[in-house]
């Protein structure tokens, strides 16, 4: 009875786990390796790898994978730049300001995807507020709506949280005097801030990077909104293939693939950041 | 002129004054303590001397100039915070070699200085690990080289034994009091401990409700405490009220119906005083000798000592007498004391009692 208490104590989660996960993805797993045949769609007991052989000779697929992962990387990249430097700015704030500060942040978790997406491409329209902004200066009107562009900026906006509280979170952690041993040391602020500050918050700042390029990568509202119907990601792709195309094995090996390819992308990174600051950050 | 110097130095956070007014001259190489209870302003005084905290009023001097309102990275002084402060993602020769980095120091400079750091305290094979590695003690000299490092004119020292066992403490006071000796470096440390104070300083700085009360030498601290607190914040001590008196028995004071005689005192006549009589002065007389009487009403066994606590007609007293071999007495047991009378203090009543 001991040795089972854990067991049975994590029997509710795991029975989530399994029936809302694990089975839909290996049901997924199933499908995406059926035949699809034009006229009377999906054959359940024949199996193929035609799926798979598509998305790897078909440059149509890799230019698709391509924009999504650098979509992704870019996003991941200006939440690091903004989002580093905002959380750090914030723990600074003196005690009203700071919870202000931080609720604007979480703001946009509030606020449907659907909803901030439209808001988006009112702002980036040709007519929108930033192209009339632009004429003043004699500038545009710019093609911005239905550009990477456009994905880009509202995937920024949204990710912006994932980035903040991690390091927001680390740096909640570090010592002040730290800091203060430092300046006695002679290093001036921005010294401190690169040499001491930055490698300490580096675990938050992964963990934060992370999770935006997860959801950045198979991120489906904006880039169907803002991206239109000529600029697709993948997780656009897999539900053309779904719902208009009625190819559901073919979305099933999109799905799986991108999934494979996140968490390549994702392992590796963590493994190489990891490797280089293990023993120093334990 | 004196090496370190506090003029006036004032603290007020939103207009609540935390230190008023510090006067304190610290010659070089001298080792001095600010002691005081906690909320006392002794941490906020270092840390205004650090740069960390700025001056609300007053001057603070380095060696003739006036460091008040520099930048803590411009002023070059060695600190060693109370949590030592070290950067977790460097190693111990990284963490030393740090201030000397900053310094643009070269290379082969920087190495040779941080193998001598580090040798010093002890710690030369401990120089590629990292401080989470480290057990209390090392951080705490990890701490101390790498302030030293820099060869500061002066180190601060922020309560630096306060997160140690109470062993490993005692062996690092008179450690800290040996590297300073060597390194002659001008040293202020806060702590609240009377004992690490007494210890390890040339002088101690008593510090209570954000004014100086006593800054005497350690011995002179003990045996001559200016005011009540002092006297039992240092050391324990025996107080009793009583009135001075210069009768026909000589000078002395009376307490009901004892005549304590105190012929090298003076205070006016029939004026209220505080008698303060340390435990350790008083000695065990047979019963019915010596210059008052007691009835043990608990005894302490402390290894080399004996406290007793007894019943004596004027009041209780604390007795503390070296574990010498003698019979020691059990509760309930009557007992003579005495006491040398040159070891009598006088404290003013009313000034220990407003400050008490």
């Amino acid at each position: 009875m001991r040795q089972g208490t854990p067991w049975l104590l994590s029997a509710p989660a795991m029975a989530l786990f399994l029936t809302l996960l694990i089975a839909p993805l290996a049901l997924t797993a199933l499908l995406s390796f059926n035949v699809f045949d034009e006229v009377r769609g999906v054959q359940a007991d024949q199996y193929t790898l035609r799926n798979y052989l598509d998305l790897f000779v078909d440059p149509y697929y890799w230019g698709i994978f391509w924009r999504t992962f650098w979509i992704a990387g870019l996003t991941t990249l200006i939440c690091v730049a903004v989002g580093a430097p905002e959380a750090y700015v914030l723990s600074r704030m003196r005690a009203p300001w700071r919870t202000l500060g931080l609720l604007v942040v979480l703001a946009p978790l509030l606020v449907s995807v659907v909803v901030r997406a439209f808001g988006w491409s009112l702002l980036l329209g040709p007519e929108g507020p930033i192209n009339q902004a632009l004429s003043l200066f004699g500038i545009g009107p710019l093609r911005l709506l239905y550009t990477e562009t456009a994905i880009v900026i509202a995937l920024v906006h949204v990710m912006l949280p994932f980035m903040v509280i991690p390091v927001w979170t680390s740096l909640q952690k570090l010592d002040p005097s730290v800091e203060q041993a430092a300046a006695s040391l002679q290093a001036g602020p921005f010294t401190v801030l690169r040499r001491i500050v930055l490698p300490q918050v580096l675990p938050g700042i992964l963990s934060g990077s992370l999770i935006v390029f997860g959801l950045a990568a198979s991120s489906f509202a904006i880039p169907g909104l803002l991206g239109g119907r000529r600029l697709k990601m993948v997780a656009t792709v897999v539900y053309d293939q779904y719902l208009n195309e009625l190819n559901w094995p073919q979305g099933a090996a999109v799905a799986l693939t991108l999934l494979l390819a996140n968490l390549v992308v994702m392992l590796s990174y963590n493994r190489l950041v990891e490797r280089r600051y293990q023993k120093a950050l334990g | 002129m004196s090496f370190l110097e506090l003029r006036e130095v004032r603290k007020s956070y939103a207009h609540h004054p935390v230190v008023h007014g510090i006067d304190l001259q610290v010659e070089k190489g001298e080792f001095v303590s600010l002691l005081g209870p906690s909320g006392c302003g002794k941490t906020t005084t270092l840390q205004m001397i650090a740069g960390i905290e700025p001056v609300t009023q007053g001057r603070i001097l380095l060696d003739g100039r006036d460091i008040t309102d520099t930048k803590p990275h411009t002023r070059g002084l060695g600190i060693v915070f109370q949590t030592y402060a070290l950067f977790p993602h460097m190693t111990v020769a990284d963490n030393v070699a740090f201030g000397l980095e900053m310094r643009h120091r070269p290379k082969a400079e920087r190495q040779d200085r941080v193998r001598a750091a580090l040798a010093l305290v002890k710690l030369d094979q401990q120089g590629q690990r990292y401080p989470r590695e480290l057990s209390g003690g090392q951080r705490q000299r990890v701490a101390l080289a790498r302030a030293l490092v820099i060869e500061p004119p002066v180190l601060l020292l922020d309560e630096p034994l306060s997160n140690l066992d109470a062993k490993l403490r005692e062996e690092m006071q008179f450690e800290l009091r040996r590297i300073q000796r060597r390194v002659g470096t001008t040293t202020v440390m806060v702590t609240h401990d009377q004992s690490e104070a007494l210890s390890v300083s040339d002088r101690v700085v008593v510090m209570q409700a954000g004014r100086i009360t006593q800054v005497d030498t350690p011995a002179r601290l003990y045996e001559h405490p200016g005011n009540r607190f002092i006297s039992t914040f240092v050391g324990k001590a025996n107080l009793l009220p009583g009135q001075w008196v210069d009768g026909e028995r000589g000078p002395g004071v009376q307490i009901g119906d004892l005549h304590l005689a105190a012929p090298d005192l003076a205070a006016p006549a029939g004026s209220p005083v505080l008698v303060a009589l340390r435990p350790e002065k008083l000695r065990l007389q047979p019963a019915g000798q010596g210059l008052l009487q007691g009835r043990v009403l608990e005894c302490f066994f402390l290894g080399s000592q004996w406290l007793y606590r007894l019943q004596t007609p004027v009041g209780e007293l604390l007795l503390v007498t070296p574990n010498d071999g003698r019979p020691a007495l059990a509760v309930g047991d009557d007992s003579g004391l005495d006491w040398p009378a040159h070891s009598v203090r006088l404290l003013p009543a009313d000034a220990a009692e407003a400050l008490a």
